[in-house]
């Protein structure tokens, strides 16, 4: 017993155990072209679902979105700089 | 439902709609949940101007019930509310006001107690208050509720006696079901205006100290009084709630042809002798009646009032019902006994009754209490020892 | 008695739309009854919320196992939290969905009996209410769909529910959301 009431404190990590990414209505479709590599959307994602990678086509960093953490907020789009963000409605 | 007065609210709602019509001049609280919608509504009444009392926003339940306190010993009708950590919180302050016999009324949202942390509905928060020297009632659903609450005020009134009434957390704050409220007339017609007694209360024309100070001369005596007044107000709830049904509703709500006895402080309904009898407290005795709808050989005790307990009105109906068992469904412990509301039942029927009486603890932290598990207490009491059940747990 | 038990996510309104049944079954002629059922209070977190409706007094507080009627506001929840073991090839269940019912993967049972097509309503009450408010409020679109399989409420007595819930918001919202379940109504 004294265990159950030991495990149920929180620990350190579960977020990521807790996918997020089923909340969405609407999904975030970056057009690489358009993006400027600066990073906004990766620091703004309340999720960290945003990561700026390398991308072999496009000079600098574009970034890449974890779709099993994003929530379809639309934070990255409010707030990309050059409008590379549309949200787009996803079917499901 | 012919009935045009007839609305569908949210318990929340029904209590605060309640509270208005009956014209406390001082309201004071600390949100907490599940009381929350209570109080909101409260403040928005007077927000938008609906309303003359004054609505004090307090730091803590201790201010809120401290306020309250102190606004009732100038002698106007008060009220807060509160759950679970609030009442805690609130404790000193509430042995205080039973002392200083001020009648001032409370609702409880109940809800288990910490830790772990649980927003979810039990009665351990209002049962670890039963021996404050307040009345406490516990209502089944929105209308006895909103009954309770206008019966509370005139017994608190008429006794110098303060008075709580317990609803379950969620189960009745957060649904909507049919209720009536009756008319702000009905309501004056039944509870006059609050006349504090001559010298009763502090006025700066006639100054005087309350609560203050008792020597081992006196202290005893004073303690005394308060517990005659308390087993005294027995009485005296069966009085207005006969007086409620003549003033303001002559039936009572949704009472049907299987009830035997409703005064007030307790109801019974099932069969005219039975097996067993299960006895609970609040919103749950809805689910068990009617998972014994149809049954012959279990009835039902819904205690309405704990405090004063209703001890010779159990015997009598135990008595003429002649149960072989008796169980007590409660949702809070004495931890390391078991079921206050158990234990008070043993006590009354102590050498009165051969029935076996055990105690059974359920919906804790808001666990599920469903009709199978009610079947299966009557089913299987017989064969139970005597220990403390907790109905449901894996353990 | 009819039970009825909605799905989402905290957040969508599941709670409102519970709130809402009741109120339409009331106005209606029904007593009815409406609670929540409170998980974590968080945004996004599988929340259910229940309804009975009955033309007598309703008495049981338990929580709706066995529903009558299973709506669910976010299709997402399909096959990741336990919807469908309690059901049986009665329920009718109205899904949130772009999809058609014959795609949903409904079952009924522990054993995940495939159930009838004729018991599920697909309605893409996002797209309504994205079109009505810009916003993805489904709980009561979805409504619109329930009144039109159910009996116990009418259109009629929805749009009472509602004028009478959203009074306080003012009486554009109660004209959308109007708009959104007879839209829904009538898909």
């Amino acid at each position: 017993m004294l265990n159950m009431t030991i495990d149920l404190t929180s620990k350190p990590g579960s977020a990521k155990a807790n996918k997020t990414g089923g909340w969405r209505t609407f999904i975030p479709k970056t057009d690489k072209n358009v993006c400027i590599g600066c990073g906004t959307c990766e620091r703004v994602c309340p999720e960290d679902a945003i990561e700026m990678k390398k991308d072999k086509r496009h000079k600098g960093l574009r970034p890449k979105t974890d779709m099993n953490f994003c929530k379809g907020c639309g934070l990255c789009a409010e707030e990309c700089p050059v409008k590379a963000i549309k949200m787009e409605r996803e079917e499901k | 439902m012919t009935n045009t007065n007839n609305q569908i609210l949210e318990g929340s709602r029904a209590i605060a709609l309640t509270i208005k019509k009956i014209r406390p001049g001082v309201i004071s609280a600390y949100p907490i949940t599940p009381q929350t919608h209570i109080v909101e509504d409260l403040s928005q009444f007077k927000a938008d101007g609906e309303v003359d009392y004054e609505y004090v926003r307090a730091e803590s339940e201790f201010a809120a019930a401290s306020i309250v306190e102190g606004a009732s010993a100038t002698g106007v009708r008060v009220y807060t509310a509160t759950s679970s950590q609030g009442l805690l919180l609130m404790t000193e302050v509430l042995y205080n006001i039973a002392g200083m016999r001020l009648p001032v009324v409370l609702t409880c949202a109940n809800r288990g107690v910490s830790a772990p942390i649980t927003i979810w509905n039990d009665h351990q928060d209002s049962v670890t208050m039963r021996d404050a020297g307040w009345i406490q009632f516990y209502a089944e659903n929105h209308q006895e509720a909103v009954e309770q609450h206008i019966i509370a005020y005139k017994v608190a009134e008429q006794l110098g006696l303060p008075a709580m009434v317990n609803i379950d957390g969620f189960v009745l704050t957060h649904s909507y079901e049919s209720v009536r409220i009756p008319s702000e007339a009905d309501i004056k017609k039944f509870l006059p205006d609050y006349k504090p007694k001559k010298n009763g209360y502090l006025d700066p024309a006639n100054p005087k100290t309350m609560g203050a100070f008792a020597t081992p001369a006196h202290y005893m005596e004073i303690r005394q009084a308060l517990h005659d007044d308390m087993v005294d107000a027995l009485k005296v709830i069966i009085g207005e709630y006969q007086a409620y049904r003549e003033i303001i509703s002559d039936s009572a709500p949704f009472s049907t042809s299987k009830q035997l006895m409703d005064n007030g402080l307790l109801e019974y309904h099932g069969p005219k002798k039975a097996k067993t009898i299960i006895i609970a407290l609040g919103s749950v005795a809805g689910t068990i009646k009617e998972a014994f709808e149809r049954s012959n050989n279990v009835g039902v005790l819904k205690l309405k009032v704990m405090r004063p307990f209703p001890e010779q009105h159990v015997l009598d109906i135990i008595e003429q019902v002649k149960p072989q068992n008796i169980a007590v469904i409660e949702k809070a412990i004495s931890l390391g006994a078991e079921g206050p509301l158990a234990m008070d039942i043993k006590t009354a029927l102590y050498g009165k009754t051969k029935a076996k009486v055990q105690s059974f603890i359920a919906g804790l932290g808001g666990r599920d209490i469903t009709k199978s598990m009610i079947k299966k207490i009557a089913r299987d009491i017989e064969k139970e020892d005597d220990e403390v059940k907790f109905v449901g747990s894996v353990n | 008695m009819k039970q009825i038990r909605l799905h989402g996510r905290g957040g969508q309104g599941v709670v409102t739309a519970a709130e809402l049944v009741a109120i339409a079954a009331f106005k209606n002629g029904y007593e009815a009854q409406a609670f929540p059922s409170f998980g974590v209070e968080r945004t996004g977190a599988p929340v259910q919320a229940f309804a009975r409706v009955d033309k007598k007094f309703i008495r049981t507080r338990e929580q709706v196992s066995n529903p009558d009627i299973l709506i669910i506001l976010d299709s997402t929840l399909i096959g990741t939290v336990d919807l469908f073991s309690d059901c049986d090839k009665k329920t009718q269940v109205i899904v949130n969905t772009t999809k058609k019912a014959k795609e949903l993967g409904v079952t009924f049972g522990p054993d995940e009996k495939k159930l009838p097509l004729r018991n599920i309503t697909a309605v893409d009450a996002t797209k309504i209410a994205l079109d009505i408010f810009g916003k993805n409020l489904a709980n009561t679109t979805i409504l619109g769909a329930l009144a039109k399989a159910v009996p116990f409420i009418t259109l009629e007595s929805l749009k009472e529910a509602i004028a009478e819930k959203f009074q306080e918001k003012g009486e554009a919202i109660v004209e959308k959301n109007i708009q959104a379940v007879e839209t829904a109504h009538n898909s």
